[in-house]
Formats: C-alpha cells, sequence, structure tokens
C-alpha cells in the first residue's frame, strides 16, 4: 500500500529533487543509481507522482515499462522503486525558495519552515496549464471557467462534476480525453473548437474520445465571448480568417454552463528566475547541458519544466540521466564537457539539451513548426536521416552517436527539418 | 458492387491519421480496405468493421480514502456498444478505503470476460 508520511526530515542531504512527478521520481532514482546516499523528494500534494493519478486513461509505460498502463498505474510502480531505493518523500511541502549554494527553503503544515542544505539540486516542477488570461478570451468574469486538467482533478480523484453542459475550447490531449470523461459521467459535451485548421491531439482521442460519443470537433474555429453574471450562461463561437481573428458576422451563441480550455502548458519556472538561472525563450525552460545541468553547476533540471513533454515516458528518460549526473556530481564523478552547440534551423523550433559533447552518445529531443510528410532531418553536413513525417504536436528524437561526430571540429552544429527533394 | 457499402474510419496508428475506406458487401464481410500508408491501417480497418473494442478506464466512489474517488480499467478490452453502460452501472458502485491496485471491483462486467480492476492503491485517509 502506498503510504506515507515523512517523520524525520533531516537537514543535509545529497541531492534535493523538487518536485515529485514522473520527472522528480525517475532524477531520484537516477541519483541513487549513481552512487548518491541520501536524496530527497519535496512535493507539494499529499502523495508524490504529480500529474499522473488524475490521468486514468490508458496510453502510459509502453516504452518504460514495455506494456500498456493508466497514469496510476505508472506512478504507483515508479513510486513503488523510488521507496525501495530509499529515498524520503516529503509531501504537502512547498519549495519558497532555491539559493546558489543549492540551499532550500520549505514550508509544510507537518514540518514547518525548514532550510535544507543539498550538494546537487535537480528542479522538476512541471508545467502549469495556460488559463484565460492567457488568450484574454473577452467577456465577463463568471464562474464555470476553468482548464481541462483542473476539471480532470475535479472528476477523477475529487468527485465533482464541473458543470452539466460543457463547451471545450482548444483540441489538446487533455480537452479531447475530458470529452469523453465527462460525456461518461452523464455531462453534456457540446463541442471541442479549435483555432487551428489541425487538431491537435492524438488521432487515437480524436477517434475514441470524440467520434465514439458523436462530439463534433469545430477547426479554425474559437470562443468570441463568455456571457453569464454569476456562471456561465453561454458562449460565443466564431470561425477564424487566415490572421486567426473571429469572424463576428458568422458567429453563433451556444447555451453552457461549463467552459473547459484545453490550450498548452507552461513550464513552472518561478523558482528558477529566483535561483537566477538561464532560461530559454523558445522552451520558457532553463538552457541544459547534456548532462540535464543548468547555468548554475550542480543544478540540475528536468521534465516539462525544461520542455512540454507529449508522453511520460521520455519524461522518466530525461529525468533519469539527469538524476545520474546529479549522482555522479555529488560523488566527484565529472564527464567531459560539452563542447558543441546545436542551432535549431529550418522547421525547428527548439533542441533540448542545448549543447553535446562529442565523446558519447545523446538523445536529442525536439520540436518542429510546420507538419511536413516524406522529409529529411540535417545535422549540419555530418548526418541525416529520413522521417516519414513530422508533427508540431509530436516531439522528435534523434540520436547521435560519436561515430557522426569524428570528423567535426566546430563548436555549432545546425538541426534543419526540410523536405526530401531540397 | 454496387450493393457494397463503404465505410469511414480514421486511422489512430500514428499521426498521419489515413482516410481509411471499407468496402463491404451485404454479408457485411470486408471486401477491400483503401486508402492506408502501412499494414498497420489495414489491419486496424478490419478490426474497426467488424469487431471494434475499447479499454474501459473511469473511476468509483470510495468512502474513508485519501481521494473521493479510485480509478479503475477493464481487464481486457471490451466491445465499443457496451461502454456506457458500465460506466453506468458503476455509478451505483461504492468503495470502502483502503483499496489495492488490482483488486477486482465487478467480476466479468456484463458477461463480457472482463474484470473490472483498480489501478491504484487507495490508502485511507489521514
Amino acid at each position: 500500500m502506498i503510504t506515507g508520511k515523512l517523520s524525520h526530515l533531516e537537514q543535509h542531504y545529497d541531492v534535493v529533487v523538487v518536485g515529485g512527478g514522473p520527472a522528480g521520481m525517475a532524477a531520484a532514482v537516477g541519483a541513487r543509481d549513481a552512487g548518491a546516499e541520501k536524496i530527497l523528494i519535496v512535493d507539494r500534494e499529499k502523495e508524490a507522482g504529480g500529474i499522473l493519478w488524475q490521468c486514468i486513461h490508458p496510453g502510459f509505460g509502453l516504452h518504460h515499462f514495455k506494456e500498456e498502463l493508466t497514469g496510476p498505474e505508472y506512478a504507483q510502480r515508479y513510486l513503488a522503486s523510488v521507496m525501495d531505493k530509499g529515498v524520503d518523500v516529503v509531501t504537502g511541502a512547498f519549495v519558497f525558495d532555491a539559493d546558489r549554494d543549492r540551499r532550500i527553503q520549505l514550508t509544510s503544515g507537518q514540518h514547518g519552515i525548514r532550510v535544507i542544505d543539498s550538494k546537487a539540486l535537480v528542479l522538476g516542477m512541471g508545467a502549469r496549464e495556460r488559463t484565460r488570461g492567457a488568450i484574454r478570451i473577452p467577456g465577463t468574469r463568471p464562474a464555470g471557467v476553468l482548464t481541462a486538467g483542473l476539471a480532470q482533478k475535479f472528476v477523477n480523484m475529487m468527485g465533482f462534476l464541473p458543470g452539466k453542459r460543457v463547451v471545450i475550447l482548444g483540441s489538446g490531449d487533455i480537452g479531447l480525453i475530458m470529452a469523453r470523461r465527462l460525456t461518461l459521467e452523464g455531462v453534456e459535451v457540446v463541442g471541442v473548437f479549435e483555432i487551428m485548421p489541425h487538431a491537435n491531439g492524438l488521432n487515437r482521442n480524436i477517434v475514441q474520445c470524440l467520434h465514439d460519443f458523436d462530439i463534433p470537433l469545430h477547426l479554425s474555429t474559437t470562443v468570441a465571448h463568455i456571457h453569464g453574471r454569476d456562471r456561465v450562461e453561454k458562449v460565443t463561437v466564431a470561425p477564424v480568417d487566415a490572421a486567426l481573428r473571429p469572424i463576428m458576422e458568422k458567429s453563433w451563441d451556444i447555451d453552457c454552463d461549463t467552459l473547459l480550455l484545453s490550450i498548452g502548458l507552461l513550464p513552472e519556472n518561478e523558482l528558477s528566475r529566483q535561483l537566477g538561472i538561464s532560461l530559454d525563450p523558445v522552451t520558457s525552460g532553463p538552457v541544459v547541458s547534456s548532462r540535464m545541468e543548468t547555468s548554475m553547476p550542480g543544478v540540475f533540471a528536468c521534465g516539462n519544466v525544461v520542455h512540454i513533454h507529449d508522453l511520460v515516458d521520455f519524461v522518466s528518460q530525461e529525468s533519469y540521466l539527469a538524476g545520474t549526473n546529479a549522482g555522479e556530481f555529488v560523488t566527484g564523478k565529472r564527464r567531459p564537457a560539452d563542447n558543441v552547440r546545436l542551432v535549431p534551423g529550418e522547421n525547428v523550433r527548439y533542441c533540448v539539451p542545448h549543447t553535446i559533447s562529442t565523446d558519447r552518445e545523446h538523445t536529442v529531443y525536439m520540436r518542429v513548426r510546420q507538419p511536413l510528410e516524406k522529409c529529411l532531418i540535417r545535422l549540419g553536413d555530418v548526418y541525416q536521416k529520413k522521417l516519414l513525417y513530422v508533427f508540431p504536436a509530436e516531439m522528435v528524437n534523434l540520436t547521435i552517436r560519436p561515430r557522426f561526430l569524428e570528423q567535426f571540429h566546430g563548436d555549432a552544429l545546425r538541426v534543419d527539418v526540410v523536405p526530401r527533394d531540397t | 458492387m454496387p450493393d457494397n457499402t463503404l465505410t469511414h474510419y480514421l486511422c489512430i496508428g500514428c499521426p498521419l491519421g489515413c482516410r481509411l475506406e471499407v468496402e463491404s458487401d451485404d454479408g457485411d464481410n470486408v471486401v477491400e480496405v483503401r486508402g492506408w500508408t502501412c499494414k498497420k491501417g489495414d489491419a486496424y480497418a478490419r478490426q474497426e468493421h467488424i469487431d471494434p473494442r475499447r479499454m474501459v478506464t473511469t473511476t468509483v466512489r470510495v468512502n474513508g480514502g485519501r481521494w473521493a474517488r479510485v480509478p479503475v480499467k477493464t481487464s481486457d478490452a471490451v466491445p465499443k456498444g457496451q461502454v456506457e453502460a458500465i460506466c453506468r452501472a458503476l455509478r451505483s458502485v461504492t468503495l470502502a478505503a483502503p483499496v489495492r491496485m488490482g483488486d477486482v471491483i465487478v467480476r466479468d462486467v456484463f458477461g463480457t470476460g472482463a474484470d473490472i480492476v483498480a489501478t491504484r492503491d487507495m490508502p485511507a485517509a489521514g
């Protein structure tokens, strides 16, 4: 049985991990495997595991556990290995400060305010959902406008339904999953509206969450106005023009009591800013080396706090690496420093990590700007690989092997994703 | 041929999302699948046409637990047509904490051969 309150919180740790979601759990396991002895995970919720607990649908773990699991199963299995490895987990605790000496301050109902020293710090704070304010929907400010992930927690954990007749804005996977979830709980989902001309979620979710229940998906259409004084009474939706501006002459009203927003995630980096580490304006997360180390030595970062992932399995993989390097930092083992910068080129929005070294293999994660079929990923003039397709909503993984770089003596490599005939 | 029906499916195998077209005869036997890019699409369309199945994941009320709901799943995929009925039936179930991951909540739900199984531990509150 997963239980647990940490009765004895110590003052000195080898590695402190901020956030006990998939990133933090994997980092703690990685640090232990690399030889760090005293490891602490700090999580603000009543249990570690993060957002996985509320993602009750299947589709997790195919890469990491080699079988298809639901979110809670993935969380519980991972948490069990964290506990097996003797990692301290303090829950209901919030880290409100961190400094360049890797000293953190936390506040918790059980332990009060505590100052804790670490030899290496791992940032795994995850992301927040973008809210109404992020896209400035005009109208009144009634109750009943909430993010899809919050509604998911209400429904799947707390046992509250957010409303009786729901409109969903944004076709990201969380929005699609919630359309099905609410329908199965007896809520009427009027439709899903997406400002872009293409859906953002997986085709599997379009089919199994919308088509299965005859929920319409309106592309190139957005919510242009919210009406209602105390509670949402209706929304005005409108098709958009090429510049994504609503065409009000073609708008129509929909009676509803709830508007769910599934409009993207933002890495949560308040603590990173307090620390003064370098952030990448494109990802909104820390700039990281191939060791997942930030611009501040001994401070590592991983998971959605660095860039938004679409599969938890990749979060686990990236974060295990961050934890391993944090553990090696503590035990005094240092690998050669990075000597090549990755430069996002044509149709590449960003690359993580931001730098690599030529002495070992790396997995580089990147996101493209435009969908392409039958294309080519090009790494400077040292390597290229054919891809059947790329989509902005799907992260691209590239393995860079030392042999690609044997003849390379520069300090920067441009990464392009281009059509095959150019 | 004129008696054959055409049904359309969106392939879920990858982000390409091929538009699949199944041609079936008057006995609803698949004559041909068109529109796929890889073999996954062909197999998916046949399965969806003949016997569409879904994993069901939902939640069940639990008293005295850390949270008010415990997540559950079907141990196997069940016929698509049964999904809503299963969820409706589970609304009348109330469990008492503690619950363990893997606990069987309902055995052989609606004769599908699949069990309803808890997908996490739910310790008692406190």
